[in-house]
């Protein structure tokens, strides 16, 4: 808070009323009942609920389709965020260095950040179209019987290649602000000291990113654990059957469609604690300054 | 001294000499952008042609002249059990979604910020805690038992129970707080030598200095709102309430079923549709919209 304030007594808890009650009804409130929702069991006819303790979390860690989901979420989530990462450093460093149609190329590498995830998945059913999708058509000149939906590893493919088209931009926008905040006295320094492009690249301008890589890093992994589901939702048409998916996926389909609200709540229970495990990491490395402005 | 003035003599940056490094860095860049623009030329292409054409052939190299034609079926054309399911409809609840998500979020972050960073509050670090625990959990993890409360609370099919369980996340209010500290302490000092109040320097003095954060935070909100797919799918189960976004859901299932040509043309407009604004937002404002999107790591 600023050291001159105002010593207004009721001003400030109705400036915060309006947030303060919205998130303790839609926040609040729903965090505690999936945590409450997570120890009992649900009568599947809507006649109330038996305690259960663990029994919840138990039948989670033995459920092998649980560890297959999980496995699948793992992968899903590398991959996502390594090529989201490195193809869109690509783009920005290169897209820092040319000087004419610099601008345009901004425009062109970043609009679809505002493309939603689902009109995404939706692009990709038409190019990996089991007949006729183009890419389809690409792979299969190759001797790959490309199958949409009907082959575990090809629609885990489309799901990684469209997640990280879609996640492309929104790297390549930071990473070209990072690029152009390093100062240009350190550039110039640079290009005394070391004559080779990519030598300068490894000793200079990649540490100088870590910051905004390492802030990418966290960004992605949410990216490809959540914010996703649009996109595996529309590639599996709603019936995912044997296809892949990720865990905030089976969260709504074992709640939403299965019916099941305590395994549900016990899924969102162990993602909301790989979210803050995930958070305090963050914490502990900004503490460890891997940063050097 | 020959090798000196041979090092002067060779410019450690070379101007205008053609080099190969040049070229690929242009191929790389022409590569990515071309990558990126061409799912939606195949959408344009097959919202211009014929269904049928579609079914047997898929996309193909020329524009079709049946544009006008789908679009007018897309926007105007009932589809669904309802009759109240057309893309003009989905359009208009996007666009309330867009707004009042965006204007939602900035107006009570705004408020909640301003309070947090100017007043002295006895629970102010309490207060602050319980507002920024939120920016730990997406909604997604919490959705299950977000959606049984909307429907306790009578809000399913409202645009209420669409908009504000969404603003339940402190972006805004951590943004803004972050700009409110970086305004000169002077400031707060003169005004209120000058007699202004708590309310007249918010509204007299912050507000237009924000100016240009709020624009930035507006955008950023706007095509986030608009975006949403999972929490209006759950929601809204009344066709006349379908947002752009959440009928893609229902066009992936109508081209899946039936024996019927799939209506190719008509699901491609309405995906467009819900992809143009707010690509046209983000690409007209860009300036403001990196600004804001960049600034939000700090």
């Amino acid at each position: 808070m600023k050291r001159a304030g105002f010593a207004s007594r009721w001003l400030p808890i109705l400036l915060l009323v309006p947030q303060l009650s919205i998130i303790l009804v839609f926040f609040y409130w729903p965090a505690a009942y999936a945590v409450k929702s997570s120890f009992y069991l649900q009568d599947p006819f809507g006649f109330g609920q038996t305690f259960v303790g663990l029994e919840n979390y138990s039948s989670l860690a033995d459920s092998a389709e649980y560890l297959r989901v999980t496995n699948f979420t793992v992968v899903f989530t590398v991959l996502v965020t390594f090529f989201s990462l490195a193809l869109a450093l690509l783009l920005a460093v290169k897209a820092d260095k040319v000087i004419r149609g610099a601008k345009s190329y901004r425009t062109l590498l970043m609009w679809v950040y505002a493309v939603a995830p689902p009109v995404a998945g939706y692009m990709g059913l038409l190019l990996f179209n089991q007949r006729w999708g183009p890419l389809t058509e690409f792979f299969n000149v190759f001797g790959w019987e490309f199958n949409l939906r009907a082959d575990y590893f090809d629609t885990a493919f489309a799901m990684v290649v469209v997640s990280v088209w879609k996640q492309v931009p929104v790297n390549f926008i930071f990473f070209l602000s990072g690029l152009q905040s390093i100062p240009k006295s350190v550039r110039e320094a640079a290009l005394i000291d070391n004559r080779s492009a990519s030598g300068r690249f490894w000793d200079v301008t990649f540490p100088l990113l870590a910051p905004t890589g390492f802030f990418l890093l966290i960004i992605n992994i949410t990216y490809a654990l959540f914010d996703t589901f649009g996109v595996i939702d529309t590639l599996v048409k709603g019936e995912p059957a044997n296809n892949p998916m990720t865990l905030v996926y089976k969260v709504y389909i074992d709640g939403f469609r299965g019916n099941d609200l305590g395994g549900s709540s016990a899924q969102s229970v162990v993602l909301m604690l790989l979210v803050l495990a995930l958070t305090v990491f963050q914490f502990r490395m900004v503490e460890k300054r891997i940063h050097y402005t | 001294m020959a090798d000196i003035s041979l090092s002067a003599a060779t410019p450690v940056v070379p101007r205008r000499r053609f080099r190969w490094s040049t070229v690929v860095d242009h191929a790389v860049l022409i590569t990515g952008a071309l990558i990126m623009f061409f799912p939606l030329l195949v959408m344009l292409q097959t919202a211009s042609t014929p269904d049928v054409e579609t079914m047997k052939y898929g996309p193909g190299l020329y524009f079709g002249d049946q544009l006008d034609d789908n679009f007018r079926k897309a926007m105007f054309e009932a589809s669904g059990f309802s009759g109240a399911n057309t893309g003009l409809s989905m359009f208009k609840n996007s666009l309330i979604l867009g707004l009042g998500f965006a204007i939602g979020k900035i107006v009570i972050g705004m408020m909640a910020a301003y309070a947090i960073v100017y007043f002295r509050l006895r629970f102010a670090t309490f207060a602050f805690w319980l507002i920024f625990t939120t920016l730990l959990l997406p909604l997604e993890v919490r959705i299950l038992p977000s959606y049984e409360i909307t429907q306790k609370l009578g809000l399913l099919n409202t645009y209420t129970g669409l908009i504000v369980p969404l603003i339940a996340s402190a972006t805004a209010t951590f943004f803004f707080r972050q700009f409110f500290r970086s305004v000169p302490e002077e400031l707060v000092e003169a005004a209120r030598i000058d007699g202004a109040g708590p309310v007249k320097f918010f509204i007299d003095i912050l507000v237009p200095l924000s100016q240009t954060m709020i624009a930035a935070m507006f955008i950023i909100m706007f095509v986030y709102g608009w975006n949403q797919y999972l929490w209006p799918t759950m929601i809204t189960t009344d066709e006349g309430m379908y947002t752009l976004v959440r009928g893609i859901k229902r066009i992936v299932q109508v081209l899946q079923g039936g024996n019927e040509i799939p209506e190719y043309g008509r699901a491609n407009v309405l995906a467009i549709i819900a992809v143009l604004p707010p690509v046209a937002i983000v690409i007209f404002f860009q300036s403001w919209f990196v600004k804001g999107l960049t600034e939000s790591d700090k």
